[in-house]
């Protein structure tokens, strides 16, 4: 019965080949290790924030006047709304932590290099729309770190020169944040962004199943194949690789519990104090700080001394990793068969993203204001260091198979 | 159907004379779209002049009113307060008010009409973040200066002219919106003496 129903959707519908192309028979590389959990974790997010997002904007009010009053009421006076709420601001968060773990593994591993670059712009653009969904999303519940951090971030675009102050009141729609900024933001938030994002992790999906997947020790399993043309070094995604992602859910399901039901604020790092106030045109909260997700950018910002250099320094540290895959002249790919001064530099950049992620936290002091200049400087010598020695690194030799 | 040889030219020429007059197309009717996130009438109606009173306020003292939306700030400077701001000048970005961020007749060493009453809207240069009032602890900020504001958003630092001091993100002096004084005690903020 089942598998005439198959054949009859068959003969209308690419459905067994798809299934196969992508999961039944798609060869994977069988050395996996955990940093490959962080790619489905990813999309195991994005459902989450689909659902729990279409079932906030149920009793979501998108006005001024209604918007923080209602974030109230699903917390408090709707069924299960506050778990609902929580899933969903805590899965903003889990999204940045999932989504850095897994750029941080295709750093480690060379992913992005040839012949993966487009799969890496792609990647890129989901974060950086992740980026605006994020920073739109804030802006909802209309508090007042909402109210405060969308004036900062809409300015940013105040400093390009000209055209400036005219863009920041186009993206306002007014002339301080409003309502009409709001009512736009939950446009963006709901509908358009969450369509885009879609479609990049579908293109990013397609690109990396024409590619083939990259592996801890950065050889081409294609390049050794069997008889029967299946890499000697695959293994099918389905069943092996569905059943350890399970195992990466359910300890990501753990942890993502724990903060739900027994952190959600994170101690003002997922939920920030002010935020539980109304937003108040008049008063900026005495320290403000963006997300955590955010910080390390914004420290780079804060770190020049000149709204329209700290401004293109921000821009830089986040367009500098589109061009990732071009900077890297190494023609191995992951850091177990390259050089020691390599490692070091991935090394050193892990540390000054967290440290600059930390300043970016704190308020502007000297001592801290000079150290978010020496970090800068790091995580940019990371791309410089890295184009200037990867040209003529000298690397181990690779192995035949993975090992 | 005619077995006619392709005419290639004709093609060519034919989708890309589509091509442009759809392009053309799809660029008039992106108009409406990007223009309806322009500020609507209504928003820029509500630019009104607001009226603040000033006989309650007392020297040292700073009140908040809103104008458009935004915070205006209107503080009466104590005598000792008006002596050190000419003393400042070297710390300072600006400290002759070059830069256009005041009407004509607040272009002075006081960046005010009267000498002690200061107005000026209470958003910083920098990214738009209202600077706190730290009445007698500036110091921490500026050695030797007990009145000033500060931002609390990137560090930027202004004397009690709302002029910018030198070395912080902030890049302008506070704006001082268009004021005048309607009699001794009231201050009509956002039309200039006469305008209206």
């Amino acid at each position: 019965m089942l598998t005439k129903l198959v054949a009859w959707m068959d003969e209308r519908i690419p459905l067994t080949a798809t299934w196969n192309k992508h999961v039944g028979k798609y060869p994977t590389p069988k050395n996996f290790n955990f940093w490959y959990f962080f790619g489905s974790l990813a999309l195991l997010v994005l459902v989450n924030q689909l659902l729990t997002g279409i079932w906030l904007t149920m009793n979501y009010n998108p006005s001024a006047e209604g918007a923080f009053a209602s974030v109230e009421y699903i917390m408090r006076d709707v069924e299960w709304g506050w778990l609902i709420r929580y899933m969903h601001s805590t899965g903003a968060s889990a999204f940045f932590v999932v989504v850095y773990l897994h750029m941080f593994r295709a750093l480690l591993y060379g992913s992005y290099q040839k012949p993966r670059e487009l799969l890496w712009l792609f990647g890129m653009g989901i974060f950086v729309v992740l980026m605006a969904e994020a920073f739109m999303g804030y802006l909802l519940p209309w508090g007042q770190m909402s109210f405060w951090g969308a004036q900062v971030i809409i300015s940013l675009f105040g400093a390009i020169p000209v055209i400036g102050e005219d863009l920041t009141l186009w993206i306002r729609g007014d002339y301080v944040i409003s309502g009409a900024t709001l009512t736009r933001f939950f446009a963006l938030h709901v509908i358009a962004l969450p369509l885009v994002l879609v479609a990049l992790v579908f293109l990013h999906i397609v690109a990396l199943h024409e590619v083939g997947s990259n592996n801890p020790d950065g050889i081409e399993i294609k390049k050794n194949k069997g008889p029967d043309g299946w890499p000697k070094d695959a293994i099918p995604f389905h069943p092996y690789y569905t059943v350890k992602d399970i195992v990466g859910v359910a300890g990501f399901l753990i942890l993502f519990c724990a903060v739900i039901f027994f952190a959600p604020g994170m101690g003002g790092l997922f939920l920030e104090p002010p935020n539980f106030e109304a937003a108040n045109p008049l008063k900026t909260p005495a320290h403000i700080a963006p997300v955590w997700y955010f910080t390390p950018f914004y420290a780079i910002l804060r770190a020049v001394p000149d709204k329209l250099f700290g401004v293109i320094a921000m821009g830089a540290s986040i367009v500098i990793l589109f061009v990732l895959p071009w900077l890297d002249r190494c023609k191995v790919k992951s850091f177990r068969y390259r050089s020691t001064l390599h490692k070091l530099n991935i090394v050193q950049f892990a540390i000054s993203f967290v440290v600059l992620g930390y300043l970016g936290l704190q308020p502007a002091t000297d001592l801290f204001t000079w150290m978010a200049r020496a970090f800068t400087l790091l995580y940019f010598g990371f791309f410089i260091a890295l184009w200037l020695y990867s040209k003529n690194e000298k690397t181990k030799p690779l192995p035949e198979r993975v090992t | 159907m005619s077995n006619a040889p392709v005419d290639n030219g004709r093609r060519r020429f034919l989708t890309v004379a589509t091509a442009v007059v759809g392009g053309a197309g799809a660029a008039f009717v992106a108009v409406p779209f990007l223009k309806s996130w322009n500020p609507s009438a209504k928003a820029k109606a509500a630019g009104a002049p607001v009226e603040v009173n000033i006989s309650k306020l007392e020297p040292g003292q700073l009140i908040r009113v809103e104008w458009r939306g935004k915070p205006v700030w209107v503080t009466r400077r104590t005598p000792e307060v008006l002596a050190q701001l000419a003393t400042l000048d070297d710390q300072l970005r600006d400290a002759a008010s070059e830069e256009p961020q005041q009407p004509d007749y607040a272009k002075n060493p006081y960046r005010s009409i009267r000498d002690e009453v200061f107005v000026a809207v209470g958003i910083c240069t920098h990214l738009g973040c209202s600077p706190l009032f730290l009445d007698g602890n500036f110091g921490e900020q500026v050695a030797g200066v007990d009145h000033g504001f500060f931002c609390p958003c990137h560090g930027s630092k202004f004397d009690m002219a709302g002029r910018v001091f030198s070395g912080v993100p902030a890049p302008l002096n506070l704006v001082v919106p268009p004021y005048h004084f309607v009699d001794d005690n009231t201050i009509l903020v956002g039309v200039d003496q006469g305008e209206a």
